[in-house]
């Protein structure tokens, strides 16, 4: 305690110490030179790092999952994948608890009727139960009786088994997935515009632009790891706006914010473009040579000026003025969204209009210069690319179509005849067992108790199914529902490929055998067509059978994966499709020779009429309601509710709300819609509009948002209308407690510190949204 | 001026709690995070500030100076420990005595706890862990040039002041470069600026 500070100063550097003393893992660092290589290592104490990926949301992140001697996960270390960098967000860090968790099903599980506890049963059994419930049904009432709903956190192999399962085993024409509660808007829009349906640049480009428009996206919680590409463009002088209702931790230190009301993106965009016009800041070099329909969306923007869009947005004219003048007027610009501005009625619509923009400003193909959508899931791109949703075959090929029908069929060796026509949507498919159409259903990494809108429409729907089975490894609220859950592999047990938000495909490594009784979806899918007597079609021992097969099925489409193989991923560490050849390096940017994938390869720009959101607001309901993640959960909270740090950091939804109504911090209120009401505390603050409330949709009842939303959809995306419905909040008694899930283990409490937690019920969350760690 | 150490840039904090969730994922303390997540104007702005341990460096470690039993040891690298647990008696000297509320008390364990700048991974040339996994690099680990390089004009400043007291720390704070002589959030003035006393 006597050295000298000063000279302490320049010591602070790499200090050698005795290398028996390292710790776990470290040994592997350092011999790699302090940065690991992407390869499997093994230190003295026995330890290996596995390189993987998060398997949570579209950033995708790299890291390494640490395994023990006796082959199990216990932990995490950041890897240095060009993605991330190092960087992870609390999920990712805590995600390696849910591998080994107590809550893990490890038997399936099955009942004859609702009425009855569930029983552990053999696999034998739950699959011949449900094999014969899926043949009684069908005899019954037709093969279009009995649904499959997939889910986008799935490998991309097993999203290609969902949708060939259900058409080839099953013979139903009903198969959809959660990505359609996901970016299916996003897509719609892309797919009409340029014919290609992903992000036209890699994240890299967040770093070269100059003006980076983020539109209906919390970066900062949703998908913090980009939040690096967004502060290194403002490292480099990069202006940023930030449309979003609330001020967020990316709003708060954006150039322009504008917090326009919910529901009113389409309106705001066309008048941006106005202004674009007005002001002569066009690029119609541009336009003519790479856009058709240019002279309609004109005359369209002509009919929105400033004054009557900051009339319908409730924000100032000249914000309008503003944004458009730093977007076209930037050397390079690029905006990002996500479903902020997707989650619509007018999903597309809204999407159409910022790709509008994009093009009349040229601002499209070019490094540092161009449009994204960030994917929630982590396999939202990859989920839908491989025939798992109700109107698409393998490699994005439309079911509708005669000749990509005739392709696939070749494929999978079955007649034309013998294929299903397009089916319905995730939110049709449950009115649709509601009205007793669909009567049988298989579910694979779901949860749309929590996760679709009107959680009594959802219930009565699952209710008046005759058989349920769930595939998943947490008994989630929907599982709970069923007559057969079936034990499955979490991303650690198995190998596959995800596609990220920037299309770009990386692979995920096996960590450790799953525990025993639990079986891969693959098998299981298999093993289910194998007693459906498909089982010829669906003669593949693991996921890289099932990949080489989706490679093929992909060539010569516009998703094309033939040249991507696992080798390859690992060598790379991702590769962007499209990616013809096996030498072929990817296509991390798109159009940058200027044509699209349209045959003409121009922009097909399309004429946007905005229309106010379907719940109207009246007197009774008079603000408007709008859901969102927490930095904390993933989802419907399935997996995310059980892990212990991340439950502490926030253990129960609120409702944030503007101060100008009155309400105290903590105090319990009642947000009521024409749906339902519920009470969660309020979270009173000046960072969203005040005729706006906030909700996070992780939880179930009591507390679930999603009781409260409306199953109003997009007519074209069909994605439900998450984001504003008409609502009015109250003064309530009390708050009821929802019980603590059950939390991982390794996970230690926090030991109690000096100053004690001191508000009982805190008005809980995330961001300087209510509970910090003071200790 | 110093070597490889953490600057903390709040105004590029998300307060995301990856840095909390990633020190409990470090072995010297596996379990318990030693990092704290202010949120500086509640109701107002969702700003939020993470402070690790600034590892005091002048005066020395007030910590390590007011603790009867010597549990706190600084290495000659300038890195001040968390007590020593077979010498530690926690009495709470520390945590009286730290000027920028750092230490933990575990009160069933007689305990203290606190940042190490993650002692077991810098030994070894590899980031603290908050640093590493920081999403937004609000926490940077490194050198200042190295921070300078990737961040051009950025301005830090490892001096504040108490009343009368001045403390220069190991660890350092990014100041916002067109408010130099404003307060970093806490309310500290902010004296010297990249080793250039501003007053004057
Ligand atoms: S959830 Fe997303 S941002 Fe967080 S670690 Fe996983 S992939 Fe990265
Ligand atoms: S990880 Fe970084 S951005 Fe997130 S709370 Fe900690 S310091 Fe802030
Ligand atoms: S440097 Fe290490 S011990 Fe200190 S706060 Fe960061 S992670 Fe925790």
């Amino acid at each position: 305690m006597t050295a000298d500070p000063r000279a302490a100063a320049d010591r602070r550097t790499f200090i050698p110490l005795d290398p028996s003393l390292a710790p776990p893992g470290t040994r592997a660092f350092r011999d790699a030179g302090g940065i690991p290589a992407d390869q499997w290592h093994a230190d003295q104490n026995g330890e290996t790092l596995v390189p993987t990926h998060c398997c949570f949301c579209g950033v995708q992140c790299g890291m390494y999952l640490r395994v023990d001697r006796r082959g199990k996960v216990f932990g995490v270390e950041p890897r240095n994948h060009d993605i991330n960098r190092m960087r992870l967000c609390p999920k990712g860090i805590n995600a390696y608890q849910q591998v080994n968790h107590p809550d893990r099903l490890t038997a399936p599980l099955m009942r004859r009727s609702r009425d009855e506890e569930f029983r552990e049963v053999s696999w034998e059994e739950a699959l011949d139960f449900t094999v014969s419930e899926i043949k009684r049904i069908q005899q019954t009432h037709g093969n279009d009786a009995f649904g499959l709903l997939g889910g986008a956190s799935l490998f991309s192999e097993k999203t290609y088994l969902v949708g060939k399962f259900a058409r080839v085993a099953l013979k139903t024409r009903h198969v959809d997935y959660n990505g359609r509660l996901c970016m299916v808007s996003a897509a719609g829009a892309n797919k009409l515009a340029f014919g290609i349906d992903r992000a036209g640049n890699p994240f890299s480009d967040i770093l070269l632009t100059d003006c980076l428009l983020i539109a209906g996206s919390n970066v900062g919680e949703c998908f913090p790891v980009m939040t690096q590409y967004v502060w290194g463009a403002r490292d480099r002088g990069a202006s940023l706006i930030v449309i979003d209702p609330r001020e967020t931790a990316i709003a708060r230190t954006a150039d322009i914010h504008v917090a326009l009301k919910p529901g009113t993106d389409s309106a705001f965009f066309t008048s941006v473009l106005h202004v674009v016009i007005e002001e002569g800041l066009t690029d119609e070099d541009y336009l003519a040579a790479h856009a058709t329909g240019w002279e309609e969306v004109k005359a369209k923007a002509a009919e929105y000026p400033p004054s009557r869009a900051a009339a319908i947005c409730g924000i100032p004219a000249e914000q309008i003025v503003q944004v458009a003048r730093t977007f076209a007027r930037a050397p390079k610009a690029m905006a990002w969204h996500a479903r902020g501005i997707e989650h619509h009625s007018q999903g597309v619509e809204n999407c159409l209009t910022v790709i509008n923009l994009c093009t009349a400003t040229g601002h499209i193909g070019k490094p540092g210069a161009g449009y994204g959508t960030i994917t929630g899931q982590g396999n939202g791109q990859g989920g839908r690319e491989h025939g798992q949703k109700a109107d698409l075959l393998p490699g994005g090929r439309s079911i509708m179509n005669e000749e990509h029908r005739r392709q696939i069929c070749e494929i999978w060796g079955i007649e034309e005849s013998e294929l299903p026509p397009a089916g319905t949507s995730m939110m049709e498919m449950v009115w649709q067992m509601q009205r007793r159409e669909i009567r049988g259903l298989i579910g694979i990494c779901n949860n749309p108790f929590v996760s679709l809108p009107n959680y009594r429409v959802v219930k009565e729907g699952y209710d008046a199914t005759e058989f349920h089975a769930q595939f998943d490894f947490f008994l989630s609220e929907t599982a709970a529902n069923a007559h057969v859950v079936l034990p499955v592999t979490t991303w650690a047990e198995d190998e596959g490929v995800m596609a990220n938000a920037e299309a770009r495909v990386v692979k995920h490594n096996k960590a450790q055998d799953p525990p025993p009784g639990v079986r891969t979806d693959t098998w299981a899918m298999c093993e289910l067509a194998r007693r459906l007597g498909a089982g010829d079609k669906f003669d593949f021992p693991d996921s890289r059978s099932v990949f080489d097969e989706l490679r093929v099925a992909s060539a010569g489409t516009v998703n094309d994966y033939y040249g991507i193989t696992y080798e390859r991923l690992e060598e790379t560490g991702g590769i962007a499709w499209p990616c013809p050849t096996t030498d072929h390096p990817g296509t991390p940017r798109l159009f940058e020779d200027g044509k699209t994938y349209h045959p003409d390869g121009k922009i097909h720009l399309q004429v946007v009429e905005w229309h106010p959101p379907m719940d109207p607001y009246d007197d009774a309901y008079p603000m408007s309601l709008t859901t969102g993640r927490t930095v904390a959960h993933f989802l419907s909270g399935n997996q995310t509710r059980r892990l212990g740090a991340l439950v502490e950091q926030t253990p129960r939804p609120w409702a944030e709300i503007h101060p100008s109504h009155g309400f105290r911090n903590g105090e319990p209120v009642r947000v009521v819609t024409r749906r339902g009401s519920e009470v969660f505390p309020a979270l009173v603050t000046e960072a969203i509009r005040p005729d706006t409330v906030f909700v996070p949709y992780h939880w179930p009842v009591p507390t679930a948002a999603n009781a409260l939303t409306i199953d109003a959809l997009d007519p074209r995306s069909k994605i439900p209308e998450y984001k504003v419905c008409a609502c009015r909040v109250e003064h309530a008694e009390r708050i009821d407690e929802v019980p603590a899930p059950p939390v991982a283990p390794g996970h230690v409490a926090y030991p109690e510190t000096q100053v004690s937690r001191t508000d009982p019920l805190p008005p809980t969350a995330p961001q300087g949204r209510g509970t910090s760690e003071r200790s | 001026m110093m070597g490889r150490t953490i600057f903390i840039d709040p105004g590029r904090c998300i307060g995301c709690q990856a840095c909390v969730s990633a020190c409990r994922e470090c072995d010297s303390h596996r379990g318990k995070s030693m990092i704290h997540l202010d949120y500086t104007d509640e109701g107002h702005s969702v700003a939020s500030l993470p402070t690790v341990c600034m590892h005091c460096e002048d005066p020395v470690a007030p910590c390590a100076e007011v603790c009867p039993a010597d549990a706190i040891l600084v290495t000659a690298d300038g890195v001040v420990q968390q007590a020593d647990t077979t010498r530690c008696i926690g009495c709470s000297n520390c945590v009286n005595a730290c000027p920028f509320g750092v230490p933990k008390i575990d009160l069933q364990a007689k305990l203290q706890m606190k940042c190490n700048l993650c002692y077991d991974r810098t030994a070894y040339g590899l980031a603290p862990m908050c640093a590493t996994v920081c999403p937004t690099g609000a926490l940077f680990y490194g050198t200042v040039e190295e921070l300078q390089a990737e961040r051009p004009g950025v301005q830090v400043a490892d001096t504040f002041v108490f009343g009368e007291t001045e403390v220069r720390t190991g660890v350092a704070m990014v100041v916002p470069a067109e408010r130099v002589q404003w307060p970093v959030p806490g309310g500290l003035p902010v004296v010297e600026i990249n080793g250039k006393d501003v007053r004057r």
